[in-house]
């Protein structure tokens, strides 16, 4: 069940992963990309967390929107958008206490703002799978490192990856490689368990 | 700053200096088109900000704007603020110095929105 306090705790433990992986993320992302995806992602977290010591929540639509605006504001790059409106259609939907109709809104919200399909090699690559695994309440950590290493034969066609086209092909996206850690983080806290 | 036509302009990039020289260039043959900008994050680093681009849609004289963008980044934060803000904002796929300048000189010289779309077709290239 969705409180305010498991979603924080969820978040934080996202927030830290992106900024202890903050120099792979960008490794991956220099390789397809511009290179700045783990400093990006890393911006908009630690202002995230930052917001999170500083705010008294009184529930998980407010942990919700104060993320969304936090990485939207600060990201700076494509991911800013695109995870600040998946962040904003999943606090619509927070008061359901549903996580896979939160995450769901959540795959709309980016789809709708990047226009992206699955396939394209895209954070949705990572997203699609892990709503459909936890309607069925199957999120493991094997369906999300399965469909992190999926996106490696794909070609790019969206983003700024898609500029190097066939180059693309044989590398882990960076975007699902941040949605991973979103969700890997997820499946260690305490939301999934009753 | 007295505005004389309804219709505004926006411009963004990722870069501070860029977008600003898209701005000169345009006021020079639109001195009475409100024209603001928004260019890199909000460091001053390469990249869009929220922030940035809400407040140069706030800070514009129109309550009616055409939108024009560099790459990818910038266009998506757009429509964040496009989501969110009370004005109509017309986010246009074109070359950003083609396409905001033409929309710059038909402002200028009173042409219709409708013209003006019509006109910027053939510059739609993303």
């Amino acid at each position: 069940m969705l409180t305010t306090e498991n979603t924080v705790n969820w978040l934080t433990s996202f927030g830290e992963k992106v900024i202890e992986n903050k120099a792979y993320l960008s490794e991956l992302d220099s390789l397809i990309g511009d290179g700045d995806h783990g400093s990006n992602m890393a911006r908009g977290v630690q202002a995230m967390l930052e917001k999170f010591q500083s705010t008294e929540f009184k529930e998980p639509n407010d942990v919700f929107k104060t993320t969304a605006m936090a990485l939207l504001s600060k990201i700076g790059g494509a991911s800013g958008p695109l995870y600040g409106s998946a962040f904003m259609e999943m606090a619509k939907q927070s008061e359901t206490g549903d996580i896979s109709v939160i995450i769901s809104a959540g795959l709309d919200g980016i789809k709708k703002r990047g226009r992206a399909e699955p396939g394209e090699k895209t954070m949705i690559d990572v997203w699609v799978p892990v709503c459909e695994a936890l309607q069925e309440n199957q999120l493991t950590k094997q369906v999300i490192d399965e469909a992190v290493q999926a996106t490696k034969p794909m070609k790019a066609t969206k983003g700024r990856a898609s500029y190097v086209g066939d180059r693309s092909i044989g590398e882990i996206d960076p975007g699902a490689m941040s949605s991973a850690y979103l969700f890997e983080a997820l499946l260690e806290g305490d939301i999934l368990n009753d | 700053m007295t505005k004389k036509q309804s219709i505004g302009i926006i411009i963004t990039s990722h870069v501070e200096e860029l977008a600003r020289g898209v701005y000169l260039l345009l006021k020079e043959s639109a001195p009475d088109v409100s024209i603001t900008y928004a260019g890199g994050t909000d460091d001053g680093d390469i990249g869009s900000s929220f922030d940035k681009i809400q407040a140069a849609v706030e800070e514009n004289d129109c309550d009616e704007l055409f939108a024009f963008y560099d790459l990818g980044s910038a266009k998506m934060t757009l429509e964040v603020v496009q989501d969110t803000s009370e004005k109509k904002i017309h986010l246009m796929d074109t070359a950003l110095i083609e396409g905001s300048y033409t929309t710059a000189a038909l402002l200028q010289g009173n042409y219709k929105l409708a013209d003006i779309k019509n006109q910027l077709t053939p510059l739609v290239i993303k």
